[in-house]
């Protein structure tokens, strides 16, 4: 039976809480696995439980320098969408969500997945008609989408200047009903319980600070517990990419590291039900089960390390809330923090085998890699085991800057910090 | 982060606008090896230290400068003018 069931909770109930496991083990590190993933975060993670649950892979360590759920996993606003409009993302982040449909049940782990929609807004008559036309592309894909008028939106989000004084009057906008947000720190809680359920070490406070190399084979990793062998490495260190892979002696990829920021308001009553994204700016809110609102908006826009953001964007993000909502010119921010994400030059992420024989990369998230961590580990987790792109991530190797066949969903050419 | 520009003086970061990486070169305009290009359009070294960048003051003089910055701390160790740098690296 499921180790989590309400039967469970009803049963140690009465016992004093005392049967609980561990979510899982803190193993010593082995000398040698058959697949060492550098990067315990959500996609490292999700790597590691499908190496073991699609592939037959459990002789597998997952190195965190930090504790699980410190990096982006557990700092981003949690939104999970699928309404993309290019051939090589659509596929891919529709079986994400299909993934996401199942996920609590899968990992016998509730991660809080809420199908609450998420419908950007439109303020131009072009707007409407790119919305009309992404919509279409996204049902032919398969995946849901529908256009939404001021009226409905005035009963569906309450709070909003739906009046012609607003800065950019809302024409309408579009929605996917299946999209939503997910518990993020659960996410990742959820698949290292799940991976170690398999057998997966999971080894925290495990840096990897060089690789192991046979000529330019990779064939292991240096950590700050110990060498460990492993006939494949992952790295899988979303925005610590560029330092990771220079230990690696690749000096450079299509990546630039830049912050990115959230916030997060103190609690109110239930105001927003859905996900709202602004398009006169760039602004995306939704309200958490606690009450706080929860937003972010653009990139602080130059190479940054530094995991804490500059105040013009606060201040910009800020004026964009009260313009969508000026109700909440009252509202005191609780918290805010930064996270350091690779910006790829296209846009799009890399999952890849190499760049060196021995070696797979995942990484290039930009700002929406959360959404893509069941996928992405899905995808990443057939590319180590069968050495070749799983079909929905083949558009996403890292030679496509090579080949000329970017992914730039967003059509601004290779400038990371606009995207 | 305030950017002090040769021009204009000590400057909140608002004023400016960030055009990256300025160590790269780019290639003769009629080269065609293909990979050179590439790697000026796409390749960064991304480091985690010192990185000399392109900003422009485009809420004040307008003049574009490259900024000597820490990407760990935001701390900046040298702002000097753009103009003349490229075509200066040209005749060496
Ligand atoms: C503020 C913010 C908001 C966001 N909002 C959204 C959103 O709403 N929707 C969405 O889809 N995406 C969003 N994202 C993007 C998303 O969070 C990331 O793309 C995604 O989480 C990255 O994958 P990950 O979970 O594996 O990364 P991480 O959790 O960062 O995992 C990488 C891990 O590698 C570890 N590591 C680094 N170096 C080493 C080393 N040398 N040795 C060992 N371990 C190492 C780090 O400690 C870290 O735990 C947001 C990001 C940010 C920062
Ligand atoms: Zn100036």
């Amino acid at each position: 039976m499921a180790e989590y069931s309400a039967w469970q909770v009803l049963k140690n109930a009465v016992t004093g809480n005392a049967g609980w496991r561990p979510a899982w083990r803190k193993p010593e590190p082995k000398p040698s696995y058959d697949v060492v993933i550098v990067g315990g975060g959500g996609h490292g993670l999700a790597t590691a439980y499908y190496l073991a649950a699609n592939h037959g892979f459990t002789n597998v360590a997952v190195c965190e320098k930090g504790w699980l759920g410190s990096g982006n996993i557990g700092r981003n606003t949690t939104i999970v969408r699928s309404n993309y409009l290019l051939e090589g993302n659509t596929p891919f982040y529709e079986h994400s969500m299909k993934l996401w449909e199942n996920l609590s049940h899968e990992l016998n782990y509730n991660v809080m997945f809420s199908q609450r929609g998420i419908i950007n807004l439109c303020h131009t008559p072009a707007q409407m008609d790119e919305a009309a036309r992404r919509g279409n592309a996204m049902r032919l894909f398969g995946v849901d989408a529908r256009m939404v008028m001021p009226d409905e939106l005035a009963k569906r989000v309450p709070g909003l200047d739906l009046s012609q004084n607003a800065r950019f009057p809302v024409l309408g906008g579009l929605e996917q009903p299946r999209a939503g947000t997910a518990r993020h720190d659960a996410v990742a809680w959820g698949y290292a319980r799940a991976a170690d359920r398999r057998g997966v070490d999971i080894l925290e406070n495990c840096e990897v600070i060089g690789f192991l190399r046979d000529g330019d084979r990779v064939t292991g990793v240096k950590t700050t517990r110990g060498e460990i062998r492993a006939r494949k490495v992952a790295v899988c260190v979303a925005g610590s990419t560029g330092r990771v892979m220079k230990l690696a002696g690749i000096d450079r990829l299509p990546i630039e590291s830049h912050v990115l920021q959230a916030f997060v308001s103190e609690s109110l009553k239930p105001m927003i039900d859905t996900v709202v994204t602004f398009g006169g700016g760039h602004l995306y809110i939704s309200q958490s089960d606690k009450g706080g609102l929860v937003f972010g908006g653009d990139i602080d826009g130059y190479n940054s390390y530094a995991q804490r953001g500059n105040l013009p964007i606060v201040e910009d993000v800020m004026s964009e809330v009260v313009a969508l909502f000026p109700a909440a010119a009252k509202v005191r921010l609780l918290r805010s923090w930064g996270g350091i994400m690779d910006m790829t030059m296209d846009g799009s992420p890399i999952i890849t085998t190499g760049p060196l024989p021995g070696m797979y990369l995942n990484c290039g998230w930009c700002y929406g890699g959360f959404k893509a961590t069941p996928a992405s580990g899905w995808c990443f987790a057939h590319t180590i085991a069968r050495n070749e792109p799983h079909p929905l991530s083949a558009a996403f190797t890292l030679d496509r800057f090579h080949r000329g066949h970017v992914i730039d969903e967003k059509g601004q050419g290779s400038f990371p910090w606009r995207h | 982060m305030i950017i002090t520009c040769p021009h204009c003086g000590p400057r909140d970061l608002a004023e400016f606008s960030y055009f990256g990486d300025a160590t790269a070169t780019r290639p003769d305009p009629s080269s065609t090896d293909q990979d050179a290009w590439n790697a000026y359009v796409y390749d960064r070294e991304n480091p985690a230290g010192e990185h000399r960048e392109y900003w422009q003051h485009s809420g004040g003089c307008r003049g574009f400068v490259i900024v000597t910055r820490n990407t760990l701390t935001h701390e900046i160790s040298d702002i000097r003018l753009a103009s003349g740098t490229q075509a200066r690296r040209k005749r060496k």
